[in-house]
């Protein structure tokens, strides 16, 4: 194998294996749409049983099935996941966009706000928001993407003004090109590699901000299982029943670092001197 | 210098008033009427009324809000609706576990990453640099709540020796004691901390090991040694600073949910009370407290920056921000 060829491979194997990781997610929660073993709320089994036959990974505390649970919980991570990247890119890219593009005064205030809004972790407003509302999925997505869209929107803006200071949009205007056609053709390609990159990492981080609010009860409630909770109910009976604890926490884990591995993948993909540098 | 500095003061000023403010304005949307939490189920409309007026709340809102405001400059945080003690002193005795909590994680965290960032960049090549490198990866990407339950399972359970949760009644009256049961917590906070730590003094450390003025120093006959405490540690140091000030910053108000893991008497366990019960003043008052150290966390970071970096304090001030 050429050196060349080597290099090329391993730069690939993190994006492989980070791929691999979240398909696996991926695929249960897929599954989990169609088919689980139970009933979420199905009470019907022993209470803390071991693993075995019929419950594969044993039972809670109150006697619900364990796979059952983690699967769905797969389904409510990446929801948590892509819902709250969704909300926070949208609004994020919309606002980062408007800063980049503002006059000084109102670039100055929106920076400001920005600094605030970052100045105040993810978890406190996502209590916040949570609390505003009844707790559930959607209060936990909402909170943790508008604490999201504030840091997506700073790194936009210092995008975008990399951008706009080039060469290249000056002139592209002179030669008549309407400031949407700018964006579109110059703007958007130029600062959507790092934002995806930065989208991924920030996917991984709303997984584990939605297990922390439920964990602390402010996530989806029950009988939706989300991983957060599960650990939160398993805490008390570690001993007698340890699965309840160890694989919930096992599968943050592993969403989290395959999404990471991917993020790292396509940071090397999209920034050569980044790839050199590294080596 | 002294333009910068008083301009990064009036920005903290604004800042402060301006998360007032959002804050405020925030709680107000609270759906459910904290009178409610003061009065027993089926009052009549006069004792919610009565109930209303005796915690402000039928006043009109620009008039709640410029009272705060004043209260919050003479350093009055207002009285709890529920328990109706000052809020103050209640937050500055859950400071005592709050605050210490926070410094000493942070403490050990950096004492941890630094050392093992450097190593992880310098010996990159070789299979513990590698090591260093996947276990802060993995590190990142562990829950800090989980953390905390695994080590309170080994520690506390099996092994017994160390508390699993709670804080001495009297508080720092015996230190050995309260140490004692802050002792898995800081490690479960400084743990985390120090893996995200990590990739950054590493990346920091890539940087300048690639520079062209370190190798232009090592050329010119200095040690390694030698050019990296001149010239490397210096350019390192600047961006993980501001990143330090973010991780502090992120420690004091994440210190949430460990403090609920290990049940700790701590703001964290105020808050969510708080919250619960519609306590507006409570709530304002640790939010208020919160901010405020957050933002002079960051006002003592850029300062930091400047002093190491001249080239920063040459530079226009709204750039470096």
């Amino acid at each position: 194998m050429s050196a060349q060829a080597r290099t090329a491979r391993r730069r690939s194997l993190p994006l492989t294996a980070g791929c691999v990781l979240v398909g696996l997610v991926v695929a249960v929660a897929v599954v989990s749409l169609f088919w689980v073993p139970f009933t979420p709320d199905d009470t019907s089994g022993d209470r803390l049983m071991p693993p075995g036959l019929p419950h594969l990974l044993g039972t809670d505390k109150l006697g619900r099935d364990l796979l059952t649970q983690l699967m769905i919980g797969a389904r409510i991570a990446l929801a948590a996941g892509a819902g709250s990247v969704v909300l926070g890119g949208v609004i994020g890219l919309a606002a980062g966009l408007a800063a980049g593009f503002a006059t000084r005064w109102l670039d100055d205030v929106v920076s400001a706000l920005l600094d605030i809004l970052i100045a105040f972790p993810t978890l406190l407003l996502a209590m916040l928001v949570a609390a505003t509302q009844t707790a559930s999925l959607t209060s936990a997505i909402v909170a943790i993407g508008l604490a999201m869209s504030a840091i997506v929107a700073r790194l936009t803006r210092v995008l975008v003004k990399r951008v706009l200071a080039q060469d290249y949009i000056t002139a592209s205007r002179t030669s008549g090109t309407s400031w949407p056609r700018v964006i579109a053709e110059h703007v958007l390609p130029n600062i959507w590699p790092t934002l995806t990159v930065n989208l991924a990492l920030q996917f991984g981080l709303a997984v584990l901000a939605e297990a922390s609010l439920s964990y602390l009860g402010l996530g989806a409630p029950p009988p939706n299982a989300s991983w957060g909770r599960m650990l939160a109910e398993a805490q008390a009976s570690v001993f007698i029943a340890p699965v309840g604890v160890i694989a919930p926490g096992v599968l943050i884990v592993l969403l989290v670092v395959g999404v990471n591995l991917v993020a790292d993948g396509l940071r090397d993909v999209a920034d050569p001197t980044r790839r050199r540098r590294r080596r | 210098m002294t333009a910068y500095l008083l301009r990064r003061t009036a920005f903290l000023v604004v800042s402060l008033l301006l998360a007032a403010a959002v804050l405020f304005l925030l709680l107000r949307l609270l759906p459910g009427d904290p009178a409610n939490s003061l009065l027993s189920v089926g009052a009549t409309p006069d004792q919610i009324a009565a109930a209303r007026h005796q915690i402000g709340t039928d006043r009109p809102l620009a008039a709640q809000f410029v009272s705060w405001i004043g209260q919050m400059a003479t350093f009055d945080l207002g009285t709890s609706f529920v328990s109706t003690l000052p809020v103050g002193p209640e937050i500055a005795s859950r400071l005592a576990v709050t605050v210490p909590l926070t410094l000493l994680s942070f403490a050990l965290a950096v004492v941890v990453a630094l050392p093992v960032g450097f190593v992880a960049a310098h010996k990159a090549d070789t299979w513990y640099g590698t090591l260093l490198s996947g276990v802060s990866q993995l590190g990142i990407a562990v829950p800090v709540f989980w953390v905390g339950m695994l080590l309170i399972t080994v520690f506390s359970l099996s092994l017994r020796v160390l508390p699993a949760g709670g804080f001495p009644q009297d508080d720092w009256a015996d230190p050995a004691q309260a140490l004692t049961s802050l002792v898995l917590p800081v490690v479960t906070i400084a743990l985390v901390m120090a893996a995200s730590l990590i990739r950054y003094v590493r990346s920091a450390t890539l940087d300048v090991l690639g520079s062209d003025y370190l190798r232009t120093s090592r050329a010119l006959g200095s040690s390694f040694a030698r050019a990296m405490w001149r010239h490397g540690l210096r350019n390192a140091i600047v961006p993980v600073i501001s990143i330090l000030g973010i991780e502090l910053a992120t420690t004091f108000l994440g210190a949430v949910v460990v403090e609920s893991v290990f049940a700790l008497p701590g703001l964290g366990g105020m808050l969510v009370k708080g919250l619960a019960q519609h306590d507006y003043p409570v709530i304002q008052g640790i939010l208020f407290v919160s901010t405020l150290v957050v933002l002079v966390i960051g006002f003592v970071a850029d300062l930091a920056q400047r002093l190491i970096d001249p080239r920063l304090r040459h530079s226009l001030a709204r750039d470096a921000r």
